[in-house]
């Protein structure tokens, strides 16, 4: 049963009460009230809560437990690649000498962090087939962002300004077209065909001399490998145009093929996905980005070279689309990719895509019975379903959704890729073991049995969580964002 | 070789593939050209066992000099902060760390509850009507805040203050270009914003003015007659401030100064220094701009039953919505650092966080005295907070170097700002720098001659 609403922080709240310990303070007797004119002085302290240091773990515990990660359960999210989250990499994150260096340290202060660094970046190199890759964007978009720039800026100087149009296809990520406009480029939307892939015809139509870029996924979101990827290559190239590479799937092809040498100039890669940094509740991520040496002269300032007496930053890079984010990128997050990348090497990680393939086609090919599969070749490291089976008989995907809650699963990614009717997207990833594979199974067999017999009990689920169905039109409508005490 | 985190077996993959009704796996790469197929082991180092990596990552980490075994005046944007030790332990819950961005609400309130307070929290402190779920770090930040400012206005004019810190400065430029938005460096008088060049420059056609509060050199800047003069010679302007979120525990809030956007960074709260980053931008508006803001937003609502419970809301701003029309192409946030600095604020409550804030202009107060005790020259006369700017005799570099031999990190070269600050160093004292500490460091600096 759900069990209702869980107090706010500041519904804990007592005056007096207190969760602090602080440095000594052995300087209180300056003065320093009559440096501040009473105009710069806060009239009202701050209204945080105040609350013992028990009630705050409580607190907190108590809304740990009203959430679900993928150490509490199966999380199949199509194209978020929820795999497990090594334990190795938050310990050695947390080591002094990693997290408590500040970014304008001298550079012979932090060669041990810059060794690795430098190690990562050709790690990542290798594993993508690009020439030099930056540490610095934050996340996926920031990554996209900044290959865009970098694709602008390489245009710009050839004098070849009237490139201001950006192609994505139907089934592409939001943050490809959204990431284009941002870039100053037009979004311009490419087809699918009936095979879930690129509709070539119709990239043809629509490559011409105003053709900034291409941007793939590759697989794309359908799971699908763009096996016409060369030909993809060529047209754009031949017109001018670069190709660049979505890496948010990378997962299902390491150690197989490599973005660089399908063709692609400019690559990111999230390691919050492939490389095992954790999800957070939605970040931090970290969107490395590597090109190939035609478009290295663009990549962001500065960047970590190495040396002949170490490791260090190059600032002097005058093509440079600039700087992208303070300092030196998500250091944390990079940390745990490289170790993971360490732990996992050239062969494990070619198991990997193995395993994660093989998992996605397995289910694939028993779920296939029960539900509508649009697109029937093998899958790479995740597969569309539709509901659409389900819909005749009044069931959503969105009810069947909820009602996977019931069952303690994190449900798949719904109603995207936009090109699927009542689309579940399922990614199983490498780490799950056959047992949790075939439970999940079951369990799609069973609403999907209830649907057709019970279709009532899928469209009220879910029935065990926290809170029932929650209204997010009012949400919307009538918008609170704070929590506010009644007077 | 086994692999820990691999669990399938010689037994699944055989019955598996035959489910799948294919021979091999490499059957089901088939659709990948040979001629773009890697035929060759990828080149990289072997995979390492648990203890090995271990011990040659605390190696490497060894080599650095850290923070906690070094004591450290460093700031200029990254600040030495007393962590809570509740933070890590709440943060390293795996329901919080494992967990994706909170798409299913009914299995999300944790988070979408936590995020919810961090929102309340920062619009508290900045006084704004509203704040997001978080930005990347305030860099980014403070930059998707005048990109949303020129949308606003329509204008593509804006007028930055030169004390803001340099790295926002580059990112800012690059995010500029992005937009084909015009720059203008507004310089500075005695360490703040200089209000007659402002008047200058301030006419109809700019898009917003953006500060720092306080600035990149410690100093209070004047929000209240930079908001006149707005108000005067530009009225749609949009006032941008950048503030330091502990800094307003202390400080009037910008919002009570007429700010329409507040961002800044939370790194103060919670989050280490991480050789800069993951750190947490927050981002904090006015009503007017609710429906503009980047990212993501957590909004009350109630379930099917009457109860209340938290969604994210107002999606229809976003990438996943609205694609090329969406306000911003953010997509992860830095939830996972949002969380963590909620904790520290919660910890430290209405008290701490003004004890903690005095707390943090006392000692730097005393480190001027100190200073100019030895005959050093501070410069600035305004008020500050925990940073300011001292003259050396030698350069930043040599004294950072001799400070170095004596087990402390030294202050920001900040030759890196401007060539006029030749030999000047950003000194930063925070509450965890003793009374002892602090004298050393003024004797050390002051002996060099």
């Amino acid at each position: 049963m759900n069990n209702g609403a869980y107090p706010l922080i500041f519904e804990r709240s007592r005056s007096g009460r207190t969760g602090f310990s602080l440095p000594q303070n052995d300087v209180e007797e300056m003065d320093v009230d009559g440096l501040f004119d009473e105009d710069y002085k806060r009239k009202e302290k701050a209204d945080l809560p105040e609350v013992s240091e028990l009630q705050l773990i409580r607190h907190y515990t108590g809304l740990s437990s009203r959430n679900h990660g993928v150490d509490t359960g199966f999380y199949p999210l199509g194209s978020c690649t929820m795999k497990y989250n090594p334990k190795i990499n938050e310990d050695v994150a947390r080591l002094p000498g990693f997290s408590h260096i500040h970014p304008f340290q001298e550079e012979s202060t932090v060669q041990g962090a810059l060794h690795w660094m430098y190690d990562l970046q050709e790690s990542l190199s290798e594993i993508t087939g690009m020439h030099t890759v930056t540490l610095q964007p934050a996340a996926g978009a920031q990554g996209e962002w900044t290959g865009l720039m970098m694709i602008r800026a390489y245009h710009e100087e050839r004098g070849d300004t009237g490139r201001t149009k950006v192609i994505v296809p139907d089934s592409a990520h939001g943050t490809n077209p959204a990431s284009a406009t941002v870039a100053g480029f037009e979004a311009v939307t490419v087809k699918t065909d009936e095979r879930g892939l690129v509709d070539i015809e119709d990239l043809k139509r629509l490559v011409d001399e105003h053709t900034a870029a291409l941007m793939l996924t590759n697989p794309n979101t359908l799971g699908l490998f763009e096996e016409d990827i060369v030909e993809m290559a060529t047209i754009v190239h031949d017109a001018g145009g670069k190709l660049y590479y979505d890496g948010a799937n990378l997962n299902a092809i390491l150690g197989y093929t490599r973005p660089g040498d399908m063709g692609f100039d400019v690559v990111h890669l999230n390691l919050h996905k492939t490389f095992t940094g954790p999800h957070g509740g939605g970040g931090p991520g970290s969107g490395p980005v590597g090109v190939t040496e035609e478009l290295e002269p663009y990549l962001p300032k500065p960047l970590l070279v190495k040396q002949e007496d170490g490791y260090g930053f190059e600032y002097e890079r005058p093509q440079s689309i600039g700087r992208v984010k303070p300092y030196y990128g998500n250091f944390g997050i990079n940390l745990r990719a490289y170790t993971y990348i360490r732990t996992m090497g050239a062969e494990g990680l070619k198991r990997v895509s193995e395993y994660a393939v093989l998992n996605a086609n397995y289910m694939m090919r028993r779920l296939e019975k029960s539900f509508e599969l649009p697109y029937s070749q093998h899958c790479k490291h995740e597969f569309v379903l539709s509901g659409s089976i389900q819909k005749k008989l009044g069931v959503r995907t969105l009810d069947m959704a909820k009602r996977l809650l019931d069952f303690g699963y994190h449900p798949p990614t719904i109603y995207f890729p936009i090109n699927v009717e009542e689309a579940m997207m399922i990614e199983p990833t490498e780490t799950e073991a056959k047992e949790t594979l075939d439970d999940f199974i079951d369990t799609m067999e069973r609403i999907a049995e209830e649907a057709e017999h019970d279709p009532e009990k899928v469209q009220e689920a879910p029935f065990t969580t926290v809170v029932g169905r929650l209204d997010e039109t009012t949400a919307a409508r009538k918008p609170v964002l704070k929590y506010q005490p009644e007077e | 070789m086994e692999f820990r985190y691999l669990p399938m077996t010689e037994e699944d993959k055989t019955d598996m593939l035959k489910t799948i009704g294919v021979e091999s796996t490499d059957e089901l790469f088939s659709d990948i050209p040979p001629e773009v197929k890697l035929d060759r082991e990828m080149k990289l180092k072997p995979p390492e066992n648990e203890y090995s990596l271990t011990e040659e990552m605390r190696r490497l980490s060894s080599k650095n000099s850290d923070i906690r075994q070094y004591v450290s005046f460093l700031g200029a944007g990254v600040y030495d902060h007393h962590i809570p030790s509740v933070v890590d332990h709440v943060i390293s819950r795996s329901e919080f760390y494992t967990a994706y961005t909170p798409y299913q609400p009914e299995i999300s309130q944790g988070e979408l509850q936590a995020i919810f307070e961090f929102q309340t929290m920062i619009a508290e402190l900045t006084a704004m009507d509203l704040a997001n779920s978080s930005m990347y770090d305030g860099g980014t930040a403070l930059a998707e805040a005048i990109t949303l400012a020129a949308s606003q206005t329509k204008k593509k004019k804006i007028l930055l203050s030169e004390s803001i810190h340099p790295d926002s400065k580059e990112v800012i430029g690059t995010y500029a270009k992005a937009h084909n938005l015009e720059l203008v460096m507004i310089g500075e008088n005695n360490g703040t914003v200089s209000i007659d060049e402002l008047d200058e420059h301030l006419s109809d056609d700019v898009a917003a003015v953006a500060v720092q509060y306080p600035n990149f050199y410690g100093q209070v800047e004047p929000l209240g007659e930079v908001k006149s003069k707005i108000e005067e010679k530009a009225k749609k302007a949009m006032f941008v401030v950048s503030a330091n979120p502990l800094a307003l525990g202390y400080l009037t809030p910008p919002g009570a100064f007429g700010a329409d956007i507040v961002v800044g960074d939370t790194q103060v709260f919670g989050i280490p220094a991480q050789f800069g980053g993951p750190h947490c931008g927050y981002f904090a508006v006015t009503k007017k701009l609710m429906r503009k803001v980047p990212g993501r937003l957590v909004g009350e609502t109630v379930d099917e039953n009457g109860e209340r419970g938290f969604v994210l809301t107002l999606q229809a701003r976003e990438q996943h919505i609205r694609r090329e029309k969406a306000t911003s192409n953010i997509c992860s946030n830095q939830a996972l650092n949002a969380l963590a600095s909620s904790v520290a604020m919660t910890s430290l409550g209405k008290e701490g966080l003004y004890q903690m804030a005095k707390m943090n202009i006392q000692k730097a107060m005393y480190m001027k005295n100190r200073l100019e005790s030895e005959g050093l020259t501070v410069m600035f006369d305004g008020p500050f907070f925990n940073e300011l700017v001292v003259q050396l005799p030698q350069s930043v570099k040599v004294v950072n170097e001799r400070l170095h031999e004596e087990g402390i990190i030294g202050g920001f070269d900040m030759r890196r700002v401007n060539e006029k600050y030749e030999d000047c160093m950003l000194v930063a004292v925070t509450e965890v720098r003793s009374r002892q500490e602090i004298e050393n460091f003024a004797k050390i600096v002051g002996g060099i001659s």
